[in-house]
């Protein structure tokens, strides 16, 4: 054994470089307090790793990422563990991060010779926050989603820039496909090998300069390790429980697949991020800018400088009270805008398609929204099922629907009913000649299929699925959810019929105000036939 | 304190350094590599529920001669769940009986056909030949045809999986 790992060493020397990294001189004041580099380091080696995990079964394009990440957590075994990972640790080491800094910025170890190390370090936290921002929206659901378009709105108000920078980030035309890519590419390619590229650079300078002692340590110096090396691994085996048990206890949720129709989604950045969100709300108008670009970025370049600004010696902590100040005012500053967008947050009633879904049998046409209800509406009146089979039956000349949810997404279906030869050459389908509205409430439906549901999906009766295109012609989604879908104008229609009559209900559609009296609901003239299937649809609700 | 005791003391505080610095890392590769394993070695929870195709009218059928059917079925591939074309060599044994051979040879994949001068499935690219009910003739294949199970419900003719038969 001995034999072999004397000729490694003499033909790499592996083993004196380890002995060199590891005996490295520190200082006898070295301790406990010094913890947080290692830490953030060991948490972005669990990114990495955790991320690798993630590719191995995600596809990275919009119509896929989501089914793909569904599959990771919900069919995987140990999937929810790798995403809760790998969500958690995103925020862990922001957190870290930011302690590293303070601890840094209270020893006063930025000071001369220690400059450069700062900067890079600053650097480093902003590449934290890119990895955040470019890893959110790759789950796309709604979060993912609405969430980027604030993002790139704001990025598009820098002035000058703000067109080049959208258009560099894919979203000149609104968050896409191209976003998408972009994002996806920044997120694990590049930043991951610029990270590691600085990283590399940041401890060199470290190594170079030496750990900062505290001041007015002249003891003699000690060995790296075993002892700091210890005190490194505590903490990082702390951090790391905190993490597991946050990546196991606390559910990450995956939201519905991302729906830029979706007018009720209020979006919130992540909590790192929320300072920033709420900062905004001070500026109106022109004044915009300010909040959004400039005080942001005049906030990166000071902290930037900050061995520049502060140019004093001294290091000893009660000596530097105009600096403690700063940071307090700063903590206090962040914690008061981070708690007051904690308060103005409503409570999301966005879905978690990651807890149980429904069995397949139960999965009937009253879990569907009036629109994605309404589209098998259109798909019986445009009478697609004379080519096109859709999960039992016999084959037909089209292809089989069934499977539409796994395969397609909305764009895909909407291009493909304009112009169905644009999307699939030769394909002998005429072009299906709806309003917007309905082309949607056609894809919306389709993309509920899947050999699981298809069959009992297409069995709706008759009576519902009239009512629910009276429901989606007249709009009634702009005040009213059914199935948490629309508006909370007005109240929710499920469970109708246990609070009001039939009677009471057609009677409301033609007087409102005879009914509720100062509701805001306008008279709705239908006709006798489409009182009844509205009716008839919502009752049974 | 003789200064034997005390570089003993730093001797055995060094011990535990290292021995904690080697034990907590091995729990957390550990608590990383264990769920790492299972998420990539584990099949997915997702229980595959046996599909069965109608194919066939058992009345159209006449015993003894095969007939190529073409049907689609669900193909569950990872998040994807696609709807492919399939076929299958169908023969009626009688009104109670029908066997279905997977379409391919199970020599080296390629597609069989029926001969009728011969009344053998013949492979063309290695000239494997069956019989009627499968069995190897000649040829270098080294097992029987593989076959669908088949279900007969009224007239129709109903396919599930694709059963892979032992090797001869």
């Amino acid at each position: 054994m001995r034999h072999v790992l004397d000729w490694i060493e003499s033909r790499t020397g592996l083993e004196t470089m380890v002995k060199h990294f590891l005996y490295e001189d520190i200082p006898a004041s070295a301790g406990w307090h010094q913890v947080f580099g290692s830490v953030a380091l060991f948490l972005f080696l669990i990114q990495v790793f955790t991320g690798a995990m993630l590719a191995f079964n995600y596809a990275p394009t919009p119509g896929e990422a989501y089914n793909s990440l569904k599959y990771v957590v919900t069919e995987l075994t140990g999937g929810t563990l790798i995403r809760g990972l790998h969500h958690w640790g995103a925020s862990t080491m922001i957190v870290v991060v930011v302690l590293h800094m303070l601890q840094v910025f209270i020893w006063g170890a930025y000071k001369k010779p220690r400059e450069a190390t700062w900067m890079v370090g600053v650097i480093l936290l902003m590449l934290t926050m890119a990895f955040g921002l470019t890893g959110y929206l790759l789950p796309w659901d709604n979060r993912a989603y609405w969430g980027t378009v604030v993002t790139t709105q704001i990025a598009g108000l820098a002035p000058g820039a703000g067109p080049y920078v959208q258009r560099l980030m894919g979203a000149e035309n609104g968050v896409g496909v191209v976003t998408f890519a972009r994002f996806y590419a920044m997120h694990t390619l590049l930043l991951p090998l610029i990270m590691v590229a600085i990283i590399a650079f940041h401890v060199y300078l470290v190594r170079k300069h030496g750990v900062t002692p505290a001041p007015g340590d002249n003891a003699p110096k000690k060995k790296f390790f075993p002892e700091q090396v210890y005190k490194d691994t505590v903490a990082v085996f702390l951090t790391f429980l905190v993490l597991f048990t946050l990546a196991a206890v606390v559910k990450v949720p995956l939201g519905r697949l991302a729906d830029p129709t979706d007018t009720s989604y209020i979006p919130r950045p992540e909590w790192y991020f929320l300072f920033l969100f709420q900062l905004l709300k001070f500026f109106e108008g022109k004044m915009e800018v300010v909040g959004a670009v400039i005080l942001p970025n005049l906030a990166i370049v000071a902290l930037f400088l900050v061995p520049f600004i502060d140019r004093g010696k001294v290091m000893r902590v009660t000596q530097r009270t105009m600096a403690m100040a700063v940071v307090v005012a700063a903590a206090i500053g962040w914690s008061a805008l981070t708690v007051a967008a904690v308060r103005s947050t409503p409570a999301q009633t966005e879905v978690d398609v990651t807890l149980a879904e429904p069995a397949p049998e139960t999965v009937a046409w009253a879990s569907l929204s009036p629109e994605e209800l309404a589209g098998l509406g259109y798909f019986r009146a445009e009478k697609c099922g004379t080519c096109h089979a859709v999960g039992s039956g016999p084959a037909k000349k089209g292809p089989d629907l069934s499977g539409t949810a796994g395969k397609r997404d909305a764009s895909w279906l909407i291009g493909h009913f304009k112009n169905p030869q644009s999307h699939v050459p030769g394909s002998a389908m005429p072009a299906v000649n709806l309003p917007a509205a309905q082309l949607n409430a056609l894809a919306a439906f389709l993309l509920k299929l899947t050999p699981q549901t298809a069959t009992v999906l297409m069995a709706s009766p008759e009576a519902a699925v009239d009512g629910a295109m009276v429901y989606q012609q007249n709009r009634c989604g702009t005040c009213h959810q059914v199935n948490g879908v629309g508006m909370k104008l007005g109240p929710p229609m499920n469970g109708l019929a246990k609070r009001r009559d039939r009677k009471w209900v057609e009677g409301h559609f033609l007087d409102p105000q005879k009914f509720s009296p100062g509701t805001v609901m306008p008279p709705y003239r239908l006709s006798p036939g489409e009182l009844d299937r509205l009716t008839t649809y919502l009752m049974s609700l | 304190m003789s200064e034997t005791q005390g570089s003993d003391r730093n001797l055995s505080r060094r011990r535990w350094y290292i021995g904690a610095i080697y034990g907590l890392q091995a729990m957390m590769g550990a608590a990383l590599a264990i769920p790492a394993a299972v998420y990539l070695l584990f099949p997915p929870k997702l229980k595959k529920e046996d599909h069965w195709v109608e194919t066939a009218d058992l009345a159209k059928l006449t015993p003894g001669t095969p007939e190529e059917v073409v049907f689609r079925r669900d193909r569950v591939d990872g998040w994807k769940v696609s709807s492919e074309k399939a076929s299958a060599w169908v023969v009626k044994k009688n009104d109670a009986e029908v066997i279905a051979f997977s379409p391919q040879c199970t020599h080296l994949g390629c597609a069989f056909r029926w001969e009728a001068r011969t009344k053998t499935f013949l492979c063309p690219c290695h000239t494997s030949n069956f019989s009627l009910d499968g069995k190897v003739v000649d040829g270098p294949a080294p097992r029987p045809l593989d076959q669908y199970q088949v279900k007969i419900e009224g007239t129709k003719v109903l396919l599930g999986p694709i059963r892979v038969s032992p090797e001869a």
